[in-house]
C-alpha cells in the first residue's frame, strides 16, 4: 500500500501550486526600481580580428545610458575554468583567457563584442544596430581533426596549438591493453560521433545586477543551478568582490540540464554595469542568443575497439576520442570528456583492461560543457554500441553477450579507477525483460511487417557515477572546488522547521522530497517543513545541483543536520521528562521514556528551546538550529537496462518510437512519482538526441541551428508513454539515505537503445547496417536503407 | 505611444504601448501578469499561450494593439474563485505534469482550449494538439496523462511509476 507521507511516498509537489497559477518567481519576473536593460552586440562571424568598434553614433541615441566594450573591462578578471586536467605527459592543459567582452579577436558566432545599456530593451537594441564594428575575417576552425593539423588557424594566438590536452587513462594500462588486443580472438571496431546538442531549458538565461552605493553591496539575480558557485567564481576571479559583499539569488529556475551550472559573461557584465551605471541592469536572453551563448553539450568523435576471447568474454577495451571544447573553456568543460567519461568506460562489464585517449580541441564554436549526463552518455553510447556491433559480427544474442560479461560481485574495482559499491545488473535486465515484454517482440514485429513497417528492438545497459563528490578525490583529479553539500535546519518555537539547503531545485521538486525526508526522521507532517534554497543570503555555502547529486549529497547533509537537531531535542526532552537521555525515544513526533507511558510532544520540546524557563541552561544552549556539511566517500553508481522498439517507414526512413521501457536501480527512493518524472524527461532528451536534435555548424563556423525552426526539439507526438520501473534497489552503502540519484539516467541510457532498435529494424530487412550516426533523421535512415 | 484597452481576466486593463509592443510584453511588463512566459523568439514554444476572445493565442504572435477591446484570459485567471486549482490545473498536480513550471502556463491554457473544442480527446489527439507547446522536463508523459485525466477519462492503465 502506498505511503501517504515521508520517505517512499508519492507526495504531490507543493511547488506546483505557484507554477500552475502563474505565481512562480522566475528571474525575468524580477524588475527592480530604476532598472535599465542591456543588449549585447554579438559577433556574426566565427573568427576575426576586431580593428575598431565605433560607438559614436549609438551613444547619442534615445534612451542610451552607457555603451561598454572590452576597454571598459581592463583590470577585470577572466571568466574562470573550474577544472584543470593534466595530460598524459604530465603537463597541465592549455587554458586561454576568456574576457567578459571580446578583446582583440572574436572566436565564435555569438561572442559579445559590445553592450548597450538603455532605458528600454528596444532602445538598447536600436542603438546596438548603430554600432560600427570594423572586423577582419580570419579562417575558422570547426572540424576537430582539421583544428589539430600543423597549419590550422589558431583559435588563441597565445597558445601553442588548438590542442587543450591529450589525456591518457589509465596510462599504466596502455601496454597491457595493446597486448590483450594482439591476443584477442575477435576485435570489433566502431567509429561514431556523439552529436553536439544544446540543452535548451525552456527558460532562457536571465541576469539582473544591482548595486547599493550606500552599503557597497552587490546583488545578482540569475538563472543558476548553483548560486554559491557563481558567487565564488565571479566574486573571487572576475570582479574582485568579497563574498560578504555579494549576494547571488537564483529564484525559480525554469530548467537547467547542466547549462545553468556555469558562470557566464552576462552575469559578470550586469553585476559590473550596475555599479558603473549606478542602477540595476537586466539582461534577458532571447532564444537565438541562448543557442549561441549557452554552453553546448556532447560533440565527441570516437573510435572504440572491443577485444574478446574465444568464449566471447571481453578482454580489453580502447577508445580514441576527440572532444570539442569550443572557443573557450567553460566552467567544468575539461572534466567532462575525462573524469566524467573515462572513468565510466567499464560500464556494467568485467572488462579487465581499458585504455582511454581523449584529445580536447579548441574550435571557433560556442564553448561545450556538461549537458544532462555529461561524459557518461558519451561513454555509455560508445560502449553499448560496440557491444551491439560485436554481437552482430559474432552472430550471438546481444543481451546474452551482455549478461555473460556482467559484473556480478560488489564492491567491484574497475580498471578505470572507480569502485562500484552496489548494483545488480542481472536483476535490472530481468526486470526489463519483464516490463518490456521482450518475449513478445517477435509477434509485434510480425504485426508491424504485416502493415508494411520494419520493426526493431534495441536493448542496452548503463552505469553512471553520480552524487558528484568527494572533494578530496575530485581535488586530486583537477577540480578547483570542493564538492560537499550543506544544510541548516532551523526549528521554530512552535515546532515548524525551515531547512536551508545549498542544493538548488529547478524542476526536481526538492521542496517536496527534501521535506519528506525530514518529516520521516522526526515523525511529523511534511507541511510543517519549509525548504529554502537559491539565495546565498539565507542558505549555507553549498555547491548546487548537477550530476544527480542533490539527494545523495544535499539530502545527506540535511540528514546529518536533522540528526543533530534530534540529538539536542532529546536532551531537552530528557530534562522535561526527568529521565536519562539514553532512555528517550522519538516516534511519530513525540519523545517518550522507554518502557513508560511518559512522553512529551515535539512542539513542547521546541517551545522549551526558545522559552527556556524550565531548561538545562548549564548543559546546553537555548535554541534549536543546526548546520551540517556533508562530503561523501565515493560517487554513487545507479545502473539500469533500457529497451526501445521502433517502427521504420520503408519508403521515407521515418522512425517512430513504439515502446520504451526502463528498469533502473537508484537505490532507495524518496518520492517514486518524482523519480519517474525525472526518468521520463531524461529518456525524452535521449530520444531527442538519437532521432531529432543536432547543433550544426557550416565549414565557416556559422551556426545553422539557432532557433526552434532549425533545431528539432522533441514534441509530444515524438514520444510514446514510457514504462519505467525502479523496483530493483541496491542501496548505496556510503550515504545515510542509501540513495543514488536519478536525474541523468534517462538521458544516459536511452540513445543506444534507440539507435540499436533502428539498426535492428534495418537488419530485419536484410540490410547489412551496423551503425548510423545520430540524429537518425529520415534522411540518414533512408540513405542507410539504399 | 498609443493607448490600448482590453479586458484581462475580467478586469479592465489599459496602458500606453509602442506599435511594436507584443501582447505578451503588455501583459508581463505593464500589467505585471508574469505567469505568461517567453521561451523563444519564433512562436514555437507556446509558454505564452493565453486566450483572446476564447481562442488560444500565442501572446508573442500578437501586437498589444491588436487586442484592443478584446477579452483576454491568462494563467492567473484560471483557478477557481476560492483560489483552489481548476480541474486541469489539479490534474497537472495530481499526475506530476510539470517539473520546472516554465512551460506550464502555456500547457494549461492550451489544454483548456483543446478540451473546450474536444472534450474527450484521444492520446493521439492530445499529442498532436500540443505541437505548439514544448516541454523539456517531462517527456510529455505526465502532461498527456494529466490532460486525459482532466477530460474525465480513466488513466489508471497508463504507467505511472
Amino acid at each position: 500500500m502506498p505511503k501517504d507521507g515521508g520517505i517512499g511516498a508519492s507526495s504531490k509537489r507543493r511547488e506546483d501550486i505557484r507554477f500552475l497559477t502563474g505565481e512562480g518567481n522566475y528571474t525575468d519576473d524580477i524588475n527592480l526600481r530604476g532598472q535599465a536593460y542591456v543588449f549585447f552586440l554579438r559577433s556574426d562571424i566565427a573568427h576575426g580580428t576586431i580593428n575598431s568598434i565605433d560607438t559614436s553614433a549609438a551613444t547619442g541615441m534615445p534612451g542610451v545610458v552607457k555603451i561598454f566594450t572590452a576597454a571598459d573591462f581592463e583590470g577585470v578578471g577572466s571568466i574562470p575554468c573550474g577544472w584543470q586536467v593534466t595530460d598524459k605527459h604530465g603537463e597541465v592543459m592549455q587554458e586561454p583567457a576568456h574576457p567578459v567582452l571580446a578583446s582583440g579577436k572574436v572566436r565564435h558566432v555569438g561572442e559579445p563584442m559590445a553592450a548597450v545599456v538603455a532605458e528600454t530593451l528596444a532602445q538598447a537594441r536600436d542603438a546596438a544596430e548603430a554600432i560600427v564594428v570594423d572586423i577582419s575575417d580570419l579562417p575558422a576552425v570547426v572540424d576537430m581533426k582539421d583544428a589539430l593539423k600543423a597549419d590550422a588557424p589558431k583559435v588563441h594566438d597565445d597558445l601553442k596549438s588548438n590542442l587543450c590536452y591529450d589525456w591518457g587513462f589509465v596510462e599504466e594500462n596502455k601496454a597491457a591493453v595493446e597486448e590483450a588486443f594482439q591476443n584477442a580472438a575477435h576485435v570489433t571496431t566502431l567509429e561514431l560521433r556523439n552529436n553536439r546538442l544544446v540543452a535548451n531549458p525552456m527558460e532562457p538565461r536571465v541576469a539582473v545586477g544591482d548595486f547599493a552605493r550606500g552599503t557597497g553591496d552587490h546583488t545578482l539575480y540569475t538563472t543558476s543551478q548553483n548560486p554559491h558557485v557563481i558567487r565564488l567564481l565571479m566574486g573571487a576571479f572576475v570582479l574582485g568582490i568579497p563574498e560578504h559583499k555579494l549576494r547571488v539569488v537564483a529564484p525559480d529556475v525554469g530548467g537547467g540540464f547542466g547549462t545553468k551550472i556555469f558562470h557566464y559573461q552576462e552575469e559578470a557584465f550586469v553585476t559590473f554595469a550596475a555599479k558603473a551605471c549606478n542602477r540595476p541592469v537586466k539582461w534577458t536572453s532571447s532564444r537565438t542568443e541562448a543557442f549561441m551563448s549557452d554552453a553546448h553539450g556532447r560533440d565527441h568523435v570516437t573510435t572504440i575497439q572491443l577485444a574478446l576471447d574465444a568464449e566471447n568474454n571481453f578482454t580489453a577495451l580502447r577508445t580514441d576520442t576527440h572532444a570539442n571544447m569550443g572557443a573557450y573553456l567553460s566552467t567544468f568543460a575539461p572534466s567532462v570528456p575525462t573524469w566524467l567519461h573515462g572513468t565510466l568506460m567499464a560500464g556494467n562489464y568485467r572488462t579487465p583492461l581499458i585504455y582511454v585517449n581523449v584529445k580536447a580541441v579548441f574550435t571557433n564554436t560556442v564553448p561545450v560543457d556538461a549537458y544532462r549526463g555529461a561524459g557518461r552518455p558519451e561513454a555509455t553510447f560508445q560502449l553499448e554500441r560496440v557491444i551491439d556491433k560485436a554481437a552482430i559480427e559474432l552472430g550471438v544474442d546481444a543481451v546474452a553477450l551482455r549478461r555473460q560479461n556482467f559484473i556480478t560481485e560488489f564492491p567491484y574495482a574497475t580498471p578505470v579507477a572507480v569502485e562500484y559499491d552496489t548494483g545488480d545488473y542481472v536483476a535490472t535486465m530481468d526486470k526489463l525483460t519483464e516490463i518490456a515484454d521482450l518475449a513478445g517482440f517477435e509477434a509485434r514485429r510480425k504485426e508491424s511487417e504485416a502493415r508494411g513497417k520494419l520493426r526493431g528492438l534495441g536493448v542496452n545497459c548503463y552505469i553512471e557515477a553520480c552524487g558528484i563528490a568527494p572533494s578530496n578525490l575530485v581535488g586530486q583529479l583537477g577540480a578547483r572546488a570542493g564538492l560537499f553539500e550543506s544544510a541548516t535546519v532551523r526549528v521554530n518555537a512552535t515546532g515548524g522547521l525551515v531547512v536551508m539547503t545549498g542544493s538548488h531545485s529547478h524542476g526536481q521538486g526538492h521542496e517536496t522530497s527534501f521535506a519528506q525526508v525530514v518529516a520521516e526522521m522526526i515523525g511529523i507532517d511534511e507541511n510543517m517543513i519549509e525548504i529554502v534554497h537559491g539565495d546565498t543570503a539565507n542558505t549555507p555555502m553549498g555547491m548546487g545541483t548537477y550530476g544527480s547529486r542533490s539527494i545523495a549529497v544535499g539530502g545527506s547533509a540535511m540528514v546529518r543536520a536533522t540528526e543533530k537537531i534530534i540529538a539536542k531535542a532529546k536532551k531537552i526532552a530528557s530534562h522535561l521528562l526527568e529521565a536519562s537521555e539514553g532512555d528517550i525515544e522519538l516516534k511519530d513526533g513525540a519523545f517518550s521514556v522507554a518502557g513508560t507511558d511518559k512522553s512529551v510532544a515535539w512542539g513542547d520540546v521546541t517551545l522549551a528551546a526558545y522559552v527556556p524557563h524550565n531548561y538545562p541552561l548549564d548543559d546546553i544552549e537555548p535554541g534549536l538550529e543546526e548546520t551540517a556539511f556533508y562530503d561523501p566517500s565515493n560517487f554513487t553508481y545507479p545502473s539500469g537496462a533500457y529497451a526501445c522498439e521502433v517502427e521504420v517507414d520503408r519508403d521515407t526512413g521515418q522512425v517512430t518510437i513504439e515502446r520504451f521501457a526502463a528498469a533502473d536501480d537508484f537505490g532507495n527512493i524518496i518520492n517514486p512519482m518524482i523519480v519517474s518524472g525525472q526518468v521520463h524527461g531524461g529518456i525524452a532528451q535521449g530520444i531527442g538526441q538519437a532521432l531529432l536534435e543536432n547543433c550544426a555548424y557550416d565549414e565557416n563556423g556559422q551556426l545553422l541551428s539557432a532557433s526552434y525552426m532549425d533545431y528539432a526539439m522533441p514534441r509530444a507526438y515524438d514520444m510514446p508513454f514510457f514504462d519505467v520501473d525502479h523496483s530493483c534497489q541496491t542501496p548505496c552503502t556510503h550515504n545515510p539515505l542509501g540513495v543514488k540519484g536519478c536525474g541523468e539516467a534517462g538521458a544516459i541510457g536511452s540513445p543506444p537503445a534507440v539507435v540499436g532498435a533502428v539498426v535492428d529494424a534495418l537488419r530485419s530487412s536484410g540490410r547489412d547496417v551496423t551503425h548510423i550516426d545520430m540524429p537518425l533523421s529520415p534522411n540518414r535512415v533512408w540513405a542507410a536503407m539504399q | 505611444m498609443t493607448q490600448v484597452s482590453m479586458t484581462v481576466n475580467g478586469k479592465q486593463a489599459s496602458g500606453d504601448v509602442e506599435g511594436r509592443t507584443l501582447l505578451v510584453q503588455f501583459l508581463r511588463d505593464a500589467q505585471g501578469l508574469t505567469g505568461s512566459h517567453v521561451g523563444c523568439d519564433t512562436s514555437q514554444c507556446g509558454a505564452c499561450v493565453v486566450h483572446v476572445d476564447g481562442q488560444a493565442v500565442k501572446a508573442c504572435t500578437m501586437l498589444a494593439l491588436e487586442a484592443e477591446g478584446a477579452e483576454v484570459s491568462t494563467i492567473e485567471g484560471q483557478a477557481n474563485a476560492d483560489g483552489s486549482l481548476n480541474v486541469i490545473q489539479q490534474a497537472f498536480q495530481d499526475h506530476h505534469g510539470l517539473q520546472c513550471g516554465f512551460c506550464t502556463p502555456g500547457m494549461v491554457m492550451s489544454a483548456a482550449a483543446l478540451l473546450k473544442d474536444n472534450p474527450k480527446p484521444t492520446e493521439t489527439e492530445v499529442r498532436d494538439y500540443l505541437e505548439g507547446n514544448i516541454c523539456r522536463c517531462t517527456g510529455y508523459h505526465n502532461i498527456v496523462k494529466a490532460i486525459l485525466a482532466a477530460s474525465g477519462q480513466d488513466v489508471s492503465a497508463i504507467a505511472a511509476e
